[in-house]
């Protein structure tokens, strides 16, 4: 098993943010070797893909086609601007039939390839690695269809989830998950990556929200388990292994998926904290006067505060109000009627401002309209995209106890010290989930040899995941030790040899073969 | 019409509920109108009003002795009025109008707001600070019919709003079609504020708490002696035609053709 170098060039050609790089005879980094016994890619396969999609859904620096490799810069490097694959073909199948032929040729020919949706992937999961085949599902974008009743959603792959939320909202509902990502991420990916996102305090996890999947095996069978069932206990559920997997066991092409009616008063509430120190008494009271109608409850320190302030230029508080607040709460609340939830909302307002003697909050603002919570909920949504803007982002994705949630970033911010821009942490406080974006000028191996596994080190002294939600892509196959156990990676090993002998389903991502 | 003392300014600020700017609008079964069971706010350009108000008085504490905020609508409009005194306003007159009743014009608001200037015991306005115009009406009206109805001197599409001390005039820029327009108005006088003007903002939650304990005033139109009957019959409304679909091609010649076939090349 190789170490993995990645050396991203801070080159002249290296645009500010996460805007992609083109392809150059200079770019190199050297990737795992890929363990397979795997074919090349020849004209004589893109030919064979031309028989089976038109030549629109093609993108091939090979024979016939023979595109520029700028054409497919895009499909070869992911949303960071981090990782960097050499793809020579991109196929964007219409059908399923389409993508099990596709895969019944790759199987046989031993061609690995890689799924791949809306290429927001943030761990290196969703890119080649050298040059494998993309199949990418952005043309099957179908709704198929939708009850009102049930709120059952049946839809392609390659639906945009920002696109599926405006299906339903006319229906009133609302899909049970939602990120930052949304108005590029495609469901199959959020299914593959089991996505956590804004609202999974609410509305629970992709296991439990999904109904069905119509996949693509790797020798191109396919698997049609879309029910729209919400009990069916007939033998293993096997849906719940494709979920999660980051397309290494198969492709999902459809998905069958609950959604929630909409609720029909929304309103958030953004709080200032003194310290840290005091958001857990807070997360508590919160839960207590807001009982069912909370929705999301989401922390960020002052760091990404100030961060999307500069982004934005805006400002949600004045300096004043602010001071000198380290810690900020974003919490969502969704109910069936505003005015009972504005009284829960003053209920607990009321009482934060009661308590004079030790205050846990020191200022804050309440949406007063529907544009003014979508505003609201850009002090936490862009700070992805504001550290992009910055520099080049290490992203960690880890749980950790609430406690821990500052401890654990001041110790990054220690260990990284001034070879670093900026470190700023946020998260799902609901769900344990912290973010920690370690913002640099360019990714290097010295900073990256700092981060890790330092990072992953301090995760397994407290017995967290060393990704929460965002999965292993290729970033972290070789750090799962740090959260799963030997006999753990053992069978998931021989799991993924069961399912995709060949081993041409997405190589070196997640299980370390 | 008295001269006014520039100190001691006493703002009224008119805002309007409308369906949010964020809401996708959808026209009603009847064709009548637009769906409006749906989220209302304050509208924007309005906001952008109270904004300047609360903004003059932070650059001259002295100056402004008072900020009302003003609405004539259905009961829920007393929402927006509480938003508008938890951004920094002193207190509202809520003139209140039967949730059924068809939507004031602008010739009957200006009327309505003529007489609250007219009545307004505590003094006479200075200053009017209102949107340029509704969202949902896009008429840009109000403002100028006010002005003609009270013979004030009026500065539309305000971007910058600057209170002269010691004279007793604003001056005001104005966005106009061909850039930007400088004037000065003597008081008392109606500004209609612009999108760049200012950017409202987020009322803090000790602002939040204040304002439940301000005061607003309750009245009918009929006691102001206005008739808010509209003058205008809507006889339909229809979504404009849908976009016809259109077609992929398979290479630049094709495109040329399609072009060619279109009389377009």
């Amino acid at each position: 098993m190789l170490r993995r170098n990645i050396h991203l060039l801070a080159s002249q050609s290296t645009r500010a943010g996460f805007r992609v790089s083109t392809g150059t005879a200079r770019r190199w980094y050297s990737a795992p070797t890929l363990s397979g016994n795997f074919s090349s890619l020849e004209s004589r396969d893109v030919e064979h893909f031309a028989t089976i999609l038109p030549s629109t859904s093609i993108l091939s620096t090979l024979g016939p086609f023979n595109h520029a490799v700028e054409e497919l810069a895009a499909y070869n490097s992911d949303w960071m601007g981090k990782y960097h694959g050499k793809s020579k073909c991109v196929l964007k199948p219409k059908t399923v039939e389409e993508v099990s032929k596709i895969l019944k040729w790759c199987w046989e020919r031993r061609i690995p390839v890689v799924p791949q949706g809306g290429n927001t992937g943030l761990v290196g999961g969703s890119v080649p690695l050298h040059d494998e085949v993309i199949i990418n599902l952005s043309n099957m974008s179908k709704i198929r269809k939708f009850d009102p009743v049930s709120g059952i959603l049946v839809c392609d792959a390659g639906c945009v989830l920002e696109n599926l939320s405006e299906y339903l909202a006319p229906h009133k509902h609302i899909m049970p998950l939602d990120l930052g990502a949304k108005g590029s991420c495609q469901i199959g990916g959020n299914v593959s990556t089991n996505a956590g996102g804004l609202r999974l305090l609410r509305y629970g996890s992709l296991h439990g929200t999904v109904l069905g999947l119509e996949v693509v095996l790797p020798n191109g069978e396919i698997l049609d388990q879309l029910t729209t069932l919400r009990k069916d206990n007939t033998g293993y559920d096997l849906k719940q292994l494709f979920i999660g997997a980051e397309g290494t066991l198969g492709i999902i092409t459809g998905v069958s998926i609950l959604t929630p009616a909409m609720p029909l008063a929304q309103q958030n509430i953004l709080l200032a904290l003194p310290s840290f120190t005091t958001l857990p008494e807070l997360y508590k009271l919160s839960k207590t006067y807001l009982s069912e109608i909370i929705s999301a409850f989401e922390y960020f320190d002052r760091r990404a505060y100030d961060l999307v302030c500069r982004h934005t230029g805006r400002k949600a508080l004045t300096d004043e109000e602010v001071g000198d607040s380290q810690a900020f709460v974003l919490i969502e609340t969704s109910g069936g009627k505003a005015g009972h939830d504005e009284e829960k909302v003053n209920a607990l307002l009321e009482h934060l401002y009661s308590m004079e003697e030790n205050p846990l909050i020191n200022s804050g603002t309440l949406s007063q309209s529907p544009s003014q919570f979508q505003s609201l909920w850009g002090f936490r949504e862009l700070i992805a995209e504001a550290a992009g803007k910055e520099g080049k982002v290490y992203k960690y994705d880890i749980s950790v106890p609430v406690s821990e949630f500052v401890n654990t970033a001041d110790a990054v911010r220690k260990q990284v010290g001034d070879k670093v821009k900026e470190v700023v942490g946020y998260g799902h406080v609901g769900d344990g989930n912290l973010h920690i974006n370690v913002i640099a000028d360019a990714y290097t191996k010295e900073v990256e040899d700092l981060l890790e596994p330092f990072v992953y080190k301090v995760v397994s002294k407290h017995r967290g995941s060393i990704s929460a939600e965002h999965g292993i892509g290729s970033m972290k196959t070789q750090h799962l030790h740090y959260s799963k156990s030997d006999v753990s990676i053992d069978l998931m090993k021989r799991i993924k040899k069961l399912f995709d002998e060949r081993g041409i389903m997405n190589p070196g991502k997640v299980v370390p073969m | 019409m008295r001269p006014t003392s520039v100190n001691y300014l006493k703002v009224l600020v008119p805002v309007k509920r409308c369906v949010d700017y964020a809401v996708k609008i959808r026209v009603n079964a009847a064709q009548t109108g637009v769906d409006t069971n749906v989220k209302h706010s304050m509208n924007p350009f309005d906001e952008i009003a109270v904004e300047e108000a609360v903004r003059l008085r932070e650059r001259m504490p002295k100056s402004v002795e008072s900020i009302t905020v003003a609405s004539i609508g259905p009961p829920k409009s007393g929402e927006i009025i509480r938003t508008a005194l938890a951004m920094g306003a002193d207190d509202g007159i809520h003139v209140e109008i039967d949730e059924n009743a068809p939507q004031p014009e602008p010739l009957g608001v200006a009327k309505t707001l003529a007489e609250l200037i007219k009545k307004k015991k505590n003094g006479d306005v200075d200053l009017v600070i209102m949107g340029k115009q509704a969202i949902d009406g896009d008429n840009g009206m109000t403002g100028q019919m006010l002005a003609g109805l009270l013979g004030w001197g009026q500065a539309t599409f305000a971007s910058k709003v600057e209170v002269l001390e010691g004279e007793k005039e604003v001056k005001v820029t104005r966005e106009v079609d061909g850039g930007l327009e400088e004037i000065k108005v003597k008081l008392p006088a109606i500004i209609t504020t612009d999108l760049r003007l200012n950017e409202p903002r987020y009322a803090s939650l000790p602002n939040i708490m204040k304002a439940k304990k301000k005061k607003i005033e309750r009245v009918t139109p009929e006691s102001l002696g206005v008739d808010l009957k509209p003058i205008l019959e809507t006889i339909k409304v229809t979504e404009p035609p849908k976009r016809v679909g259109g077609g992929k091609v398979e290479s630049v010649d094709e495109l040329v053709e399609k072009l060619k076939a279109a009389g377009v090349v």
